[in-house]
């Protein structure tokens, strides 16, 4: 018990501190103590936050939005065909496909950063919003995922049946399948989610026009200026605050789904 | 196409070894071509986006840019074998790089996977409270991107902002948490405060899963909480113990953003402190044949590990 305590404390301090340095002003920040708080503003940092050059932040927050929720929504979609083609459907090679997928989980995503950058030069994709969103909608554990979850959700009778009464395999797959694995389904969009929101190396390699960053690399930038422009150390508090808030709250409100989802990741 | 087991051909041919005993009606699989609208939207983009860069950066590494007519000449592109391979293995930064990422490896991902451990065995035992208080306290750093992560600790590092470098300072110690020997922990600090409650979750609901029965048996025999936690719990959930492992080691020798983020108010990470970080110097450099062949030195070394790690625990184990 005192040893979760201990731990708790571990990781509850920064974001702690997170919230109690949002509220200070700038000056406050090296002449109070950390963990206390003093004049209170958080309102006027974040009204800086989202007026600072021009309110580029709040583009930052929509360039996250879009390139994360649209990026696991389409992710989870085409992750789950190709999970219950290969969990549902024999066919000869399906296992040679699988175990491609399976060495895809295990290639590093900054390894790949790179030569991508060189292949989206030659097509002048750079410096696009599809430079980050296209490679983040493949998700190679997505697909092994669907694919034990179609296997444990999906009874291959219901499908049979769904082929006798003459339906074809997407109308079963969209109104019978689709539902049945749809608590599962949620997970890998969580996952992917995530792992959209958070990642930094794929927009740092593809993006310069700053207009197209999403929140990471955005506040990177600003706090590697905050050396020259010590205000700027509000702004990138507050910013790390607004981006982390909406996602634990989905985290939350979700746990169920997302529980589930690492069970069945876990099992293999 | 003749890639569909057809279902007449499984009805006249005995089952091969007890698989699909039970005998099924005969209503046909889908045909190819809807096989493939299935698979295809997955596989394009993968293909596209993952298995073309990869031969993309083999083929690139492969190459080397010389000159024609001394320095100044013009320069072209040619076949150049080995060289830029032989080039990353003579250069010292890049065996610094893997040398701190390999330190960096050995100690973090035990301690990290040791403490997810301990604190699944803990949220499963009955005597724990408050179970849902830290089951959500754990998880909630994996929902901060690492770059926010690093910048928050980074306050916390940092001389001059820092509460926890202050109460240390009230007691007599004087922490230097960004000096030449402390900031490669800092950064492991980093990653372990993220990744230790998404570990630990995993672990634990491979616990959940384990029937009661078995503990009451074990009971029966004599066995105490302890016992029963390292010689019954532990052994069954080896596989989720095996796969963070894995998914850890991957994470490790993808070091970037910690490093990278510390850097910015750290003089002693240099922009070849992990192996990542170097390719990408090498990259902005210009020198993208060189950059590709780090990449794929680092990608092949994290398969070999990965691979390795889950072959030498599933002899061992029996899994």
């Amino acid at each position: 018990m005192a040893l979760m305590l201990v731990l708790a404390i571990y990781f509850l301090l920064p974001l702690y501190f997170l919230i109690v340095a949002a509220t200070k002003p700038q000056g406050d920040l090296a002449s109070t103590n950390g963990l206390t708080f003093s004049n209170f503003q958080l309102f006027d940092n974040l009204h800086t936050l989202f007026t600072f050059n021009g309110g580029i932040f709040g583009r930052w927050i929509l360039n996250t939005v879009v390139y994360a929720v649209l990026g696991a929504a389409v992710g989870t979609l085409i992750s789950a065909l190709c999970g219950y083609a290969l969990a549902k459907f024999r066919f000869r090679g399906r296992e040679f496909l699988f175990s491609v997928i399976l060495g895809g989980v295990l290639v590093p995503s900054t390894a790949l950063a790179l030569p991508l950058f060189l292949l989206f030069s030659e097509v002048g994709v750079v410096n696009t919003y599809f430079a980050v969103f296209l490679p983040s909608i493949v998700s190679p554990f997505g697909v092994y995922l669907a694919r034990i979850f179609a296997n444990a959700a999906v009874p291959q009778e219901l499908i049979e049946s769904a082929r006798l009464d003459g339906a074809g395999e997407f109308r079963t797959f969209f109104s019978v399948s689709f539902r049945l694995m749809s608590p599962a389904l949620v997970t890998i969009f969580l996952f992917q989610f995530v792992g959209i929101w958070n990642n930094f190396f794929l927009p740092m390699v593809m993006l310069q026009k700053e207009s197209l960053f999403p929140i990471t690399l955005g506040l990177f930038s600003w706090n590697g200026q905050t050396a020259r422009t010590p205000l700027l150390q509000e702004s990138v508090i507050a910013g790390s605050l607004v981006s982390i808030v909406p996602v634990i709250i989905v985290f939350i409100v979700l746990q169920r789904f997302w529980r589930s989802g690492l069970a069945a990741g876990s099992l293999k | 196409m003749t890639d569909i087991a057809t279902r007449p051909a499984d009805a006249v041919s005995p089952p091969p070894r007890g698989r699909r005993r039970r005998p099924r009606l005969d209503v046909g699989g889908p045909r190819a071509g809807t096989i493939a609208a299935f698979l295809t939207p997955f596989f394009l983009p993968f293909v596209l986006f993952y298995l073309v860069p990869i031969g993309y950066a083999l083929w690139q590494s492969f190459r080397v840019v010389r000159r024609s007519g001394g320095q100044y000449g013009t320069s072209y592109t040619t076949f150049g074998g080995f060289e830029q391979y032989v080039e990353v293995f003579q250069n010292q930064e890049f065996w610094s790089s893997i040398g701190r990422i390999g330190l960096f490896g050995v100690v973090q991902v035990p301690v990290m996977l040791f403490t997810a451990l301990v604190m699944a065995l803990l949220l499963d035992s009955p005597l724990l409270k408050l179970k849902g208080f830290f089951r959500i306290t754990a998880f909630m750093p994996y929902a901060v991107p690492g770059v926010i992560a690093a910048i928050m600790w980074s306050y916390l590092y940092s001389p001059q902002l820092s509460p926890v470098v202050d109460l240390l300072n009230a007691i007599g110690l004087h922490p230097d948490f960004l000096g030449p020997g402390a900031v490669l922990w800092s950064a492991a600090n980093v990653s372990t405060w993220l990744w230790t409650g998404y570990n630990m979750l995993i672990m634990f609901s491979a616990l959940q899963s384990i029937p009661q029965e078995l503990y009451e048996a074990a009971r029966i025999d004599g066995a105490g909480n302890w016992t029963i936690a390292w010689r019954i719990k532990v052994p069954i959930i080896a596989p989720s113990i095996v796969m963070t492992t894995v998914f850890s080691i991957i994470g490790t020798l993808q070091l970037y953003s910690e490093p990278a983020v510390l850097r910015q108010i750290s003089s002693n990470i240099s922009s070849t402190f992990t192996p990542n970080m170097l390719a990408y110097t090498v990259a902005v450099g210009n020198n993208y044949q060189q950059a590709a062949a780090i990449s794929v030195v680092i990608a092949v070394i994290t398969f070999v590990l990965s691979f390795g790690f889950m072959r030498l625990t599933s002899k061992r184990a029996g899994l």
